[in-house]
């Protein structure tokens, strides 16, 4: 594009569809306004104006206390009724997201053909303005923060509509709508901020929504118990991210991501500053992407309702570690043991979950800690600086987990409706007592295999391009590349390059057998809902389906987002010339200028290792898996030995109980509160002073006895006391 | 809207008014409700009227004040709408006040609080109501005289005032323990301040004016007494110890907690959003000035730094086991608190303007907290937070406010609690690298503490029969709920006027202390 001289300076954005970008964040923030008020206007009964007076009377309250009950307990009993809002709370909660789709389009559109080698800056005001400090509302459009608002609005919308199928009998409707409207929005902030502390914002904001989406029934306690785990684990990652952001201003005196890049050079390359930057930085991400050792919040963070889970818990919210640090790519890639360590963690934790994975019974369980496995992924391919593939594998995964969760939203869907028919209590995730669900469900059936063979890396499927890339970059920076040059842990970067390729083939094989396994127990074999119960299972509701089908879509030819040259099926390396301007020089910088070396046959003979551990896995759990010796869950026997571990993940969870909640709670309570503070400080110091001053008023009160005896005697002590004192100092 | 009020004459007068009218109110309900009382009212009656009253000399008090904010220019050094009478000639005391932009957000702080305080106790106060209000009034005129005061025995004077109605507001209208509370209070905080009496007469005493009276003018100490390095150290120590006491800095803290817990909703909302700001003003405009070389001496900013990282810390873990929810937000103050004293010790503009920032937005937040809890003490008569749980069900709109208030106390971005936390931790970070990193975990326990009790509180099954009952805000709540809502809001996410407001006075104040005094930066002389 020809820039014209009258406007030389301005950036060729700017009198674009770019100018409205306020209005990406604003449209879901409008929404949660909107819906937010609907659902609080909805239950708000009032109080009586003189609470005091009207006392905690049990009689008068008693009917609607009771009506509050039924209408707020999620149970299997309550009546289907629309929520009397129903129908404006639909029209607005997905519209604002297909709206903001909409400019997001728009804004793509002109930003094709324009040179993006500057990002287009909208700054709205001056947000902490102190000294030497500045730091804007600003948002940034370049073109990684443009893939990002793409699947964010697009996966958004097709969730938001899968939604109002999923929740139609919510009576938390409304409020739903405006949590999901206002994720949304912290979203957006998240990757359209202009700097560090604005993206801050909305990495905050986001895991607030999940907090609030994950206790969204928060009348049981575990949901409760959920919210506030997947909230305070990720405290201690922002902790690592408040850091990186200190020492980023300590350092070079700016914070935002022009600032940053433009002086990154100032600090030693290698040097100790940038890696405890980065490293700061990746414990933020090991939070709120789940990985080794922060994972733990995640799964149970699907106490939530299966819709959220795929927007928050899978497509987006949780490859926000992994946006993070291809913004920051001059920063890692001038850190290379940070890399390596990114990429290590990324490798071990994408192992350890799979295994996890392997024993899970819970239907949205195998699909969580498939989630922090495939996260692992991406982290292995920011880490190893390719940046691409792991925004690309980020896109991917957006599409096909996206299509699983909400497929199994709609195989939970079928199996509540079924036991609600029956007045049956049993449990709807259990994929014990699923199987055969085929018949029942074609259409979610196809596009759920569509999905496992995409994650499980069969060509042509999205998850096969993305997932190679990731490890044939591997493999490539292994033989030369910066990250070789040090030593991570006394290993030779390029030893740990290859655990880390070996620990992502077995991966891979873990990946296509755990899935595998999920679609043969649920889809497969005889069905073991129940008899009364297999007459009420059934496809769910256009309004569901629909957006599967876009996602299958998506998932079948995702890859051709960014072929690679080997392959000419069509334009290639596209989403790698779109990215370019932002990641291209750290790219650079980290594979030594090499770009991609190693012959053509080594890269056939990767894809073809790759492709064949797909194949093999799934060929294994479909030789070895017999979903027709599957009996319901509560006939079903306890696991032994190494099944039960992986069943009970590791018993990670209970080791972070004790060895960390158990003594901060014990410590703070018997030692801070009411050893120090009641014992010694109240208890000593404070009380004990004030009877120190009680004990000398009762002994003067004592010489005060009236009796001129007594004295008498004192005054002569005293003054032999006095006299003697006297001669002494003479 | 400046033009206005100059043809209004607002600087020459505001001040003394704004001491002037809660003294008047006070008189006035007094002689109405007690004096006066008509023969036949009854205690209901007096109630309305004296409530009435003095909701509406709040109200006037706080659209009187809110003119400071335009007056108040933040781009020019100095006091504000200065007034400066004779008191006591011979002894060369003044009847000396005026404003600068630190003390003005205070001000309005407290002003705007105060009608809010008073909306919060509109039906649980039911006993001798005349001298409840009469007392709150008495209250609000020693609070602004000690942020107006410009002369060290004028502020001696209101800072002792401050104590009697508290004590006696506590001690009164209280909880159970409640004279062992007051008592307690009253103690700590008189023993607290002896010292820095002892040091104003001295500091009084050390250079004579002309006629040889003594001369406890603050811009005079200021800039023309030269103290040495010891008398520095002495007199900082003097003056450091009351205002530890009222911040409260650790291990001095104990008298908070209960005060808290027995104050009525009004006393713990004014103990913790204003009172407790008294002893970090103390240090901004009297114990770091002053004696800049005894504030900035190795070992004693080491102490103190030392000291408000373990009340970080140290607040934060026991808030974390509090079975009682004042007391919770009792200790959540202490490491608030201790936030604001490491931006002060630590010394960067971000810092110092972090302190202030946070001090105001505690004011709000916890001033929010206390309010909140009232209400629902008012209702169930229990602070316990084992006894409610699940109480979202009944009251959503009590629960949503709540969810809002906790937040912006955790220092969720978005809110007024994080602009604060995020300035002093990333000034700090600059010259105190390690405290800074320590103080910032306490994002993480503050997550864990106050999520943890409202979870406690507003989630969980719904089974106490109790709780079923329970009835959820009325108007009267939610309206006086609202602009601290809106506070917390305006003040996450558009800070910047706030801190224009401030900006010179905090960074003079880094310039006069890092030069140890000798910086031509103290606040001249307004000419007149």
């Amino acid at each position: 594009m020809i820039i014209d001289p009258a406007s030389a300076g301005a950036h060729p954005l700017a009198a674009t569809a770019a100018q409205f970008v306020w209005l990406l964040p604003m449209l879901p923030l409008l929404g949660f306004l909107i819906n937010g008020s609907l659902a609080l206007f909805s239950v708000a009964k009032l109080g009586p104006d003189d609470p005091s007076a009207a006392g905690h009377g049990h009689d008068a309250h008693d009917d609607h206390a009771a009506h509050h009950d039924d209408a707020h307990g999620h149970g299997d009993d309550h009546h289907v009724v629309r929520h009397k809002y129903a129908g404006i709370v639909s029209l607005v909660g997905p519209g604002v997201l297909l709206l903001a789709f909409g400019l997001a389009v728009a804004i793509f559109a002109a930003m094709s053909g324009v040179d993006m080698h500057a990002p287009y800056v909208n700054t709205l005001f001056q947000w902490m303005p102190v000294g030497d400090l500045k730091i804007d509302a600003a948002l940034q459009l370049d073109p990684l923060s443009m893939v990002m608002v793409l699947v964010i609005t697009g996966v958004g919308t097709l969730i938001h509509i899968f939604s109002v199928g999923y929740m139609q009998d919510d009576p938390g409707y409304p409020r739903y709508f405006a949590y999901l409207n206002l994720f949304v929005f912290f979203m957006l902030l998240l990757v359209l901020g202009a700097n560090y502390p604005l993206l801050f914002v909305g990495w905050e904001g986001v895991g607030l929504c999940s907090y609030l989406l994950i206790g969204f029934w928060f009348s049981e306690k575990a949901n409760a118990d959920a919210g506030k785990k997947a909230f305070i684990v990720n405290r201690i990652g922002d902790f690592g991210f408040l850091v990186a952001m200190f020492l980023l201003f300590a350092n070079l005196g700016v914070l935002d991501f022009a600032g940053v890049t433009a002086n990154a050079a100032r600090l030693p390359m290698g040097g100790a500053v940038v890696t405890a930057i980065c490293l700061f930085m990746f414990l933020g991400c090991t939070g709120k992407s789940a990985q080794i050792p922060l994972y733990v919040w995640l799964p149970d963070a699907m106490a939530g309702p299966t819709p959220v889970s795929a927007l928050i818990h899978a497509a987006t919210m949780v490859t926000a570690g992994v946006y993070l640090i291809a913004r920051s790519s001059t920063l890692f890639s001038m850190a290379p043991l940070a890399s390596l360590t990114v990429a290590a963690v990324g490798a071990l934790t994408a192992l350890f979950a799979a295994t996890i994975g392997l024993k899970q019974w819970d239907i949205k369980k195998v699909l969580a800690y498939s989630t922090v496995s495939q996260l692992g992924y991406m982290f292995v391919g920011v880490g190893v600086g390719a940046y691409t593939a792991g925004v690309f594998h980020l896109v991917t995964h957006a599409f096909f987990k996206a299509l699983l969760f909400l497929g199994s939203g709609a195989v939970i869907f079928a199996m509540h409706r079924a036991y609600h028919a029956t007045h049956n209590h049993d449990d709807a995730q259990d994929m014990r007592n699923m199987g055969g669900l085929r018949k029942y469900m074609p259409v979610t059936w196809t596009l759920m295999w569509i999905a496992t063979l995409a994650i499980a890396g069969i060509p042509p499927f999205a998850g096969f391009f993305s997932k190679d890339e990731i490890l044939g970059t591997v493999f490539t920076r292994a033989h030369g590349s910066t990250l070789t040059e040090v030593t991570w842990l006394g290993l030779p970067g390029s030893t740990v390059l290859y655990v880390v390729y070996v620990l992502g083939l077995a991966s891979a094989l873990l990946t296509a057998i755990y899935m595998t396994r999920m679609m043969l127990y649920t889809f497969h074999g005889p069905n073991r809902t129940g008899d009364a119960e297999q007459p009420h299972l059934a496809e769910a509701p256009w309004i569901m389906t629909g957006p599967l089908v876009v996602l299958g879509i998506a998932s079948a030819v995702g890859g051709w987002l960014n072929l690679p040259e080997l392959l000419k099926l069509g334009p290639t390396e596209g989403l790698a010339h779109w990215l370019e301007p932002v990641v291209g020089a750290a790219t650079a910088r980290i594979s030594g200028g090499e770009g991609h070396g190693g012959a053509e046959v080594n890269e056939w003979m990767l894809i073809g290792i790759a492709v064949a551990i797909a194949v093999a896995g799934i060929t294994f759990a479909l030789v070895r898996l017999k979903p027709a010796a599957l009996v319901p869950k509560k006939q079903s026997p306890a696991s032994e030995g190494f099944a039960r571990v992986l069943e009970n993940k590791y018993f990670v969870d209970e080791a972070y109980d004790a060895a960390v909640i158990q003594p901060v709670e014990q410590t703070s309570r018997y030692v801070l509160w009411k050893g120090i503070d009641v014992g010694i400080i109240d208890g000593l110091f404070v009380n004990g002073s004030a009877l120190a001053a009680r004990a000398m008023g009762w002994l003067g009160s004592q010489l005060q006895s009236g009796q001129v005896g007594t004295y008498a005697w004192v005054l002569l002590i005293g003054v032999i006391a006095l006299l003697g004192a006297f001669t002494k100092y003479r | 809207m400046t033009e206005l009020l100059n043809s209004l004459g607002y600087n020459h007068w505001i001040l003394p008014v704004l001491l002037g009218l809660p003294l008047a109110g006070a008189v006035l309900v007094l002689v109405r409700g007690w004096l006066l009382r008509p023969a036949g009212a009854t205690d209901a009656d007096v109630m309305v009227q004296t409530r009435q009253a003095a909701l509406w000399v709040f109200i006037l008090e706080a659209v009187l004040s809110l003119g400071l904010w335009w007056s108040v220019n933040p781009g020019t050094a100095g006091w504000t709408a200065r007034v400066d009478w004779a008191w006591i000639p011979n002894w060369g005391i003044r009847f000396d006040i005026g404003v600068d932009g630190i003390a003005t957000m205070l001000i309005l702080l407290t002003t705007l609080l105060m009608p809010l305080a008073v909306l919060g106790g509109w039906t649980s106060i039911r006993e001798k109501t005349a001298a409840y209000y009469a007392l709150l009034m008495v209250l609000t005129t020693g609070m602004l005289g000690v942020f107006m005061a410009l002369d060290l025995v004028l502020f001696y004077t209101f800072w002792e005032l401050m104590l009697v109605p508290m004590y006696l507001i506590i001690g009164v209208w209280g909880g159970q323990r409640r004279l062992y509370a007051s008592m307690k209070f009253f103690v700590y905080t008189m023993v607290g301040s002896l010292l820095m009496l002892v040091a104003i007469i001295y500091l009084g005493l050390l250079l004579p004016g002309g006629n040889g009276q003594p001369m406890f003018g603050y811009d005079y100490i200021l800039h023309s007494v030269h103290l040495n390095s010891t008398q520095q150290l002495w007199l900082f120590a003097a003056f450091a110890l009351a205002f530890m006491v009222k911040v409260p800095m650790w291990p001095f803290h104990t008298w908070l907690p209960d005060a808290h817990v027995e104050a009525p909703t009004a006393g713990s909302v004014i103990l913790a959003a204003i009172m407790l700001k008294m002893g970090t003003f103390g240090f901004i405009r009297y114990a770091l000035p002053l004696f800049p070389n005894a504030a900035m001496n190795d070992s004693v900013r080491a102490l103190f730094l030392t000291l408000a990282v373990i009340g970080i810390v140290y607040g934060a873990l026991v808030a974390l086991v509090q079975p009682d929810f004042k007391k919770l937000v009792a200790y959540s103050s202490v490491s608030h608190l201790g936030f604001v004293m490491l931006g002060l010790f630590a010394l960067t503009t971000q810092s110092v303007q972090g302190a202030l920032m946070v001090n105001l937005s505690h004011g709000v937040s916890t001033g929010a907290l206390f309010l909140m809890i009232g209400m629902v003490y008012e209702r169930r008569h229990t602070r316990l937070i084992a006894d409610y749980g699940g109480i979202a069900a009944v009251t959503p709109v009590f629960a949503t406010l709540l969810t809002i208030v906790c937040l912006s106390s955790i220092g969720v971005p978005g809110t007024n609690g994080f602009v604060g936390e995020f300035l002093v931790l990333i000034g700090t970070y600059r010259t105190q690298p390690v405290f800074a990193i320590i103080a910032a975990t306490a994002v993480i326990f503050a997550a864990a503490y106050m999520l943890w009790a409202l979870q406690r509180i507003i989630y969980n099954p719904l089974i106490k029969p109790e709780n079923k009952g329970l009835t959820d805000l009325n108007r009267r709540e939610i309206a006086l709920l609202i602009p601290l809502i809106a506070a917390i809001v305006w003040m996450g996410v558009y800070p910047k006027p706030v801190l224009e407001k401030t900006q010179a006075a905090a960074s003079r104040l880094v310039r006069h202390v890092e030069s140890g005094g000798n910086a031509d930066s103290g606040p001249p002389m307004e000419i007149r």
